[in-house]
C-alpha cells in the first residue's frame, strides 16, 4: 500500500509546492501591477488633460503608490454610526478575495521560457505561468466575479448612508444586466475553441492565426469590452460610484485600508477583464507576428496594458450614462446585439465548421451586428 | 426732489402704461415719475396686485418679464407718509421697455399683496423683501426667511437695525420639504455641500427610485449682506464689493455697477474706457461660459473637458493680470471711466488670447457636442418652456436658450455696443443642450466683438475729466492746490448724487445684471438692490427637476450657471 500512495502523495505534495510559490510570485507581481496602474493612469490622464499627474514622489513620481498606500495605512479607520457592523467589515473582504480569486485561472503565458536557458522545469515538470489550469476556467471567472457584486450591495447597505444605498442599488442592477450580454459574448468563442479551458482557447487562436481570430470574434469582442467596462464599473458605467451625482456612491463611508481594499479590488477586476480579452480574442501570449516573433508572456501583458489604455482612454473622453440610459442600452441594444451574434455564429459553425468558417462571412456578420447595436 | 418731480398729466399720458392704470384704477395710480430714462409709476397698495396683472396682461403694455422685487426703507425720509416702499421691475421684450411699479407700504402695517400667482418669480423676492425688510406679501404660499436664517432676530436691512449685528444659528433646517405622512419614499439632502453643487446650496429631494417626486432649495450660505453694505460705503468703495458678486465673471459686475452710477450722476465715460470695458466684459463673459460649460460636464463625468477650456480661462486671468494686477477680484473699473489705461502690449496679449479661446473652444466642441453620450444626456433634459422662462424671470444665455432673443446688448446698446457687429444665438427647446449651445456660439460672437473692438480702440483718456465723479490725475494733485482740494473733497465726501432713483443694467454672464439705485443725495446710497439673474434662475431648479431622476438634477444645475456669490449676496 505505502509503495502505491507514495507517488500520488508525491504528486501531490510537489503540485502543491508548486502552486505555492506561483501564487506567491503572481499575486506579488498583480500586487505591483496594481499600484503601477493607479500610477499609469493618473500619468496617461494628466498627459491627456494637460496636466503633469503624480512627479513629485521618487523618480517621475513613481513612489506615488507606495505614498499612497502609507498614507492610506496610517489614515483612521472611521464606521458610521447605526452600520451593519459584520457586513460593513464584509464588503472589502469580499471585494478583494473574489477580485484575486478570478485571477487564479488567468494564464498569462504558456510554458515559461527564460531566455538564455530555454524552458523553466521545477521537480522534472514544466511550468505553466498560472495558478490554476481549470477545465472550465472560463465558467470559474464568470461565477466568482458575479460574486462580486455582493461587496457593492454589501457595502451600499451596511454603511447605513442614503448615498451609498443608491450607489449599491444602481450597482446592482448595471451588474447584474450587463452579465448577461458579457457571459452571451463569451458563446462564440467558447464554440470556435469547444473548451471552456482558457488554454485551449489560446490554442485554437494559435491555430487558426491570432489575427485571424480576432477578426471572426470581433463582434463579441466588442461586445465583450463594452460589458466589461460595465462590470468593472468604468467611465462611461461608473453610476455606482458617480462622483458628481452620488458623492462616491457605495464606497462613500469606507476610508484607509478598507478604502484601499475596495479601490484594489475595482482596478484588479479591470485587470482580470482585460487579462480574460486578451486571451480569448487577442490570442493571449501569441506574438502579432506568428512565426517572425516568438510567443512570449510580455505580448500577452502588452495586449493586457493596450486594453487597460482603451479603458483609461475612454475614462478621460466619455460623460457617464444616465441610469435609464444604461440600462436601455444594456437590455435593448447589448443583450439583443450579443443575442444574434450567439445565433449567427452557432448556424455558421453549424454549416461551416469548427475550421471553415470563410473569412468573407465576417463581412456579412460584423455590419449585421453593427446594425442591430445602433 | 427736483429732478424726481412727477410728470405733468399729459405729458404722462404720452406714457402708454400709465395711460392704462389710470384709466383702469384711476386715483390709485399716484404719482409717475421719469428720471434718467426710468419710467416710475407708484401705485396704491390696493391697486398693487392688480396693477401688476395689468402691465402683464394688456398686449400694449405686455410685461412678461419678470426682473426683480425688492424692499426700501426710507426711514430718514421726513416727507413720506409711508416708511416702506416695494418696487418691482419688469420689462417687455415685445416693446423693450423697463418699468418700475411701486407701492408705499407704512411701517405699521406691513404687509403687501403677494404677485405669486403672477409672476412665478416674485416668490423668492417676496421671501427676500420679508427676511430682510419684514414686509409680508398676504397670499404667498411659503412666507419664510431666505437668505437669513431661522434663529434670526429682526430684520436686516432696516435702516435701524444695525449693522454689526449677527446671530449664530444653532441648528440647521431639517426639513424644507413637507413629507407627507407614511411616506415610504427616501428623503436625500444634496448639499450644502455637494460635488454637484457649485457653491454652497442644499437641494432636499424626495427620491421615489431613482425619480425626484419633490424638491426643495435652501439658500443663504453666503449671505454676507452686500446691500447692507452697500449702504456706507461710497459709490466707488463699493465697486470691490461687486466683484465678489459673480466671481466667474468679477469684471462685468463691475461694470454694470459703475454704469449703473453713471446714469444716476449722468456721466458718461470716454470711449476709451468703454472699448476696454466692452473688451474685458467680452473676455470675462468668455471665462464664465467656459467655466460654466465644463463645470457642468464635469458633473456629468467628462473631467477632460474641464482641464481643456481651463487653458484658455488662464490666459485671460494673465490678461486681467497684465491690465490691472488682479485675477479674479479686478476692481479695475472706476465711475466714469477705468483705474488706469491698459499696458501697451494689450492688443498682442488679447490676439494671444483671443488664439487659446478659439482653439480651446473647437476642442471642447470636438469633446461634446457630437458626443452621443453627452447629447444623450442633455437633449430633452430640464426643458424650460419660453412663458415659464418670462415668468421666472430667466434673463441671459438660459433665456435665450429658451427661444427669446433678449440681448441687453443688442436691444439696449450700452457702452458702444451698437457699433459692433455680433449675432444673438437663440435655442428652440429650452433644453439643456440648448443652453449649452448657446454658450458655446456666444463665446464666438463675443471673440468678434473684441476683434472689433480691438481694431478700432480710440486713443484718449481712460476717465472722464468731471472732477466731481473722477480723481484729478496725481501729477495735478501735487503741483496745486485746486486739485489737491478736489481730491481730499472727493475722497473724504464721495461722490455726491443727486436724489433720485436709478435702474442700471447691462448683460452679465448670465444675463441681465441690474442695479437698483435709491440716492436721497448723500454720500453713501439709500439703498443698492443688485438683480442677481441667477437668483431668478435658480428658483426653477426645484420645479424643474420633479419628475426627473437625480442624474438629470445634476445634468441641469450646471446649465443654469448659479454662482453662490451673486444667488447669496
Amino acid at each position: 500500500m505505502e509503495t502505491l500512495l507514495t507517488p500520488a502523495l508525491k504528486e501531490i505534495a510537489i503540485d502543491a509546492v508548486i502552486g505555492v510559490i506561483k501564487l506567491a510570485v503572481i499575486f506579488n507581481v498583480l500586487l505591483l501591477v496594481f499600484s503601477l496602474m493607479t500610477y499609469i493612469e493618473r500619468r496617461i490622464l494628466g498627459f491627456m488633460q494637460f496636466r503633469r499627474g503624480p512627479n513629485r514622489t521618487g523618480p517621475w513620481g513613481i513612489l506615488q503608490p507606495a505614498a499612497d498606500g502609507i498614507k492610506l495605512f496610517f489614515k483612521e479607520e472611521l464606521m458610521p454610526e447605526g452600520a451593519n457592523k459584520f457586513l460593513f467589515f464584509a464588503a472589502p473582504v469580499v471585494a478583494i478575495i473574489t477580485a484575486y480569486v478570478s485571477l487564479a485561472v488567468v494564464p498569462y503565458g504558456g510554458p515559461l521560457v527564460l531566455p538564455f536557458y530555454g524552458p523553466v522545469s521545477l521537480f522534472g515538470r514544466p511550468i505553466n505561468i498560472q495558478i490554476a489550469d481549470l477545465d472550465v476556467g472560463i465558467l470559474f471567472i464568470f461565477a466568482i466575479t458575479a460574486l462580486g457584486v455582493y461587496s457593492i450591495v454589501f457595502a451600499g447597505y451596511a454603511s447605513n448612508n442614503k448615498y451609498a444605498l443608491i450607489g449599491g442599488l444602481r450597482s446592482s442592477a448595471q451588474m447584474f444586466s450587463y452579465e448577461l450580454a458579457l457571459g452571451m459574448s463569451w458563446v462564440s468563442v467558447i464554440m470556435a475553441a469547444g473548451s471552456f479551458r482558457l488554454n485551449d482557447i489560446v490554442a485554437a487562436a494559435e491555430r487558426m492565426n491570432p489575427w485571424m481570430w480576432l477578426l471572426i470574434q470581433f463582434p463579441a469582442f466588442v461586445i465583450y469590452m463594452i460589458a466589461a467596462c460595465a462590470e468593472v464599473n468604468r467611465t462611461p458605467f461608473d453610476l455606482p460610484e458617480g462622483e458628481t451625482e452620488l458623492v462616491a456612491g457605495f464606497h462613500v463611508e469606507y476610508s484607509s485600508m478598507k478604502f484601499a481594499l475596495m479601490q484594489m479590488a475595482e482596478y484588479i477586476n479591470m485587470m482580470t477583464v482585460c487579462a480574460l480579452a486578451s486571451n480569448m480574442f487577442l490570442g493571449g501570449w501569441l506574438s502579432p507576428l506568428p512565426g517572425v516573433i516568438p510567443n512570449s508572456p510580455l505580448w500577452f501583458f502588452a495586449k493586457m496594458g493596450l486594453l487597460l489604455f482603451v479603458f483609461i482612454w475612454l475614462r478621460a473622453t466619455v460623460p457617464r450614462f444616465r441610469y435609464d440610459q444604461l440600462m436601455n442600452f444594456g437590455w435593448k441594444r447589448l443583450i439583443p446585439a450579443a443575442a444574434i451574434w450567439v445565433v449567427l455564429f452557432s448556424g455558421l459553425t453549424a454549416v461551416f465548421g469548427e475550421k471553415k468558417t470563410p473569412p468573407s462571412t465576417v463581412a456579412i456578420i460584423a455590419p449585421a451586428a453593427g446594425q442591430v447595436s445602433r | 426732489m427736483p429732478s424726481m418731480q412727477a410728470l405733468e398729466r399729459d405729458q404722462a399720458l404720452t406714457k402708454p402704461a400709465y395711460r392704462i392704470l389710470s384709466e383702469k384704477f384711476g386715483e390709485k395710480v399716484s404719482r409717475v415719475t421719469e428720471y434718467r430714462g426710468d419710467l416710475a409709476i407708484t401705485v396704491d397698495r390696493a391697486a398693487w396686485k392688480e396693477a401688476a396683472r395689468t402691465l402683464r396682461d394688456h398686449p400694449e403694455l405686455d410685461y412678461k418679464l419678470f426682473l426683480d422685487l425688492c424692499g426700501v426703507d426710507y426711514l430718514n425720509d421726513e416727507s413720506r407718509p409711508d416708511r416702506f416702499e416695494v418696487a418691482l421691475h419688469l420689462y417687455s421684450v415685445t416693446h423693450k421697455h423697463h418699468i418700475r411699479l411701486k407701492t408705499a407700504v407704512p411701517e405699521k402695517n406691513p404687509t403687501c399683496d403677494s404677485l405669486t400667482d403672477i409672476y412665478k418669480g416674485a416668490n423668492w423676492f417676496e421671501r427676500e423683501a420679508f427676511d430682510l425688510y419684514g414686509i409680508a406679501f398676504l397670499g404667498h404660499p411659503n412666507l419664510t426667511r431666505i437668505l437669513t436664517h431661522d434663529d434670526f432676530v429682526g430684520h436686516a436691512m432696516r435702516k435701524d437695525f444695525p449693522t454689526g449685528k449677527r446671530f449664530v444659528s444653532k441648528k440647521p433646517k431639517e426639513w424644507l420639504l413637507h413629507v407627507p405622512k407614511g411616506s415610504e419614499h427616501l428623503v436625500l439632502n444634496v448639499g450644502p455641500s455637494h460635488p454637484a453643487m457649485h457653491g454652497t446650496f442644499r437641494v432636499q429631494v424626495l427620491l421615489d427610485g431613482e425619480t425626484i417626486r419633490d424638491a426643495a432649495a435652501e439658500i443663504g450660505y453666503l449671505h454676507r449682506n452686500f446691500e447692507k453694505m452697500a449702504e456706507e460705503r461710497t459709490y466707488w468703495q463699493i465697486i470691490p464689493y461687486t466683484d465678489r458678486l459673480n466671481y466667474c465673471s468679477a469684471f462685468i459686475n463691475g461694470h454694470g455697477w459703475a454704469l449703473a452710477v453713471e446714469k444716476l450722476l449722468g456721466v458718461a465715460a470716454p470711449a476709451r474706457a468703454e472699448a476696454i470695458r466692452v473688451i474685458l466684459s467680452e473676455f470675462s463673459r468668455i471665462m464664465d461660459h467656459l467655466v460654466c460649460i465644463s463645470t457642468n460636464v464635469v458633473d456629468l463625468g467628462a473631467i477632460t473637458p474641464f482641464f481643456v477650456v481651463f487653458r484658455a480661462r488662464e490666459e485671460i486671468y494673465d490678461l486681467l493680470d497684465s491690465v490691472c494686477g488682479a485675477r479674479l477680484t479686478v476692481s479695475y473699473v472706476r465711475i466714469g471711466g477705468v483705474a488706469q489705461d491698459v499696458p501697451d502690449d494689450f492688443d498682442a496679449r488679447c490676439r494671444k488670447t483671443l488664439g487659446w479661446i478659439r482653439e480651446v473652444a473647437d476642442q471642447m466642441e470636438n469633446l461634446l457636442t457630437r458626443n452621443k453620450i453627452f447629447a444623450d444626456r442633455f437633449k430633452d433634459v430640464g426643458v424650460m418652456s419660453k412663458e415659464d422662462a418670462l415668468s421666472y424671470g430667466w434673463v441671459g444665455p438660459c433665456l435665450r436658450g429658451s427661444g427669446v432673443g433678449y440681448d441687453i446688448r443688442k436691444d439696449h446698446p450700452y457702452s458702444g455696443y451698437d457699433q459692433y457687429d455680433f449675432d444673438v444665438p437663440v435655442g428652440t427647446v429650452g433644453d439643456c443642450y440648448d443652453r449649452y449651445l448657446v454658450r458655446v456660439e456666444e463665446i464666438k460672437q463675443s471673440a468678434r466683438i473684441i476683434e472689433q473692438a480691438l481694431a478700432k480702440l480710440p486713443k484718449g483718456d481712460f476717465i472722464t475729466h468731471d472732477r466731481k465723479v473722477a480723481l484729478p490725475p496725481k501729477s495735478e494733485v501735487y503741483s496745486n492746490i485746486e486739485s489737491l482740494m478736489n481730491h481730499f473733497k472727493l475722497v473724504y465726501d464721495g461722490i455726491l448724487a443727486e436724489p433720485g432713483e436709478v435702474y442700471g443694467y447691462c448683460e452679465g454672464a448670465n444675463g441681465e445684471l441690474g442695479y437698483y439705485i435709491v440716492s436721497e443725495g448723500k454720500k453713501y446710497p439709500t439703498r443698492v438692490k443688485v438683480r442677481p439673474p441667477c437668483y431668478n434662475i435658480y428658483q426653477a431648479y426645484p420645479e424643474m427637476i420633479k419628475g426627473t431622476m437625480i442624474a438629470d438634477a445634476v445634468a441641469m444645475i450646471g446649465g443654469l450657471n448659479v454662482v453662490a456669490g451673486e444667488l447669496d449676496r
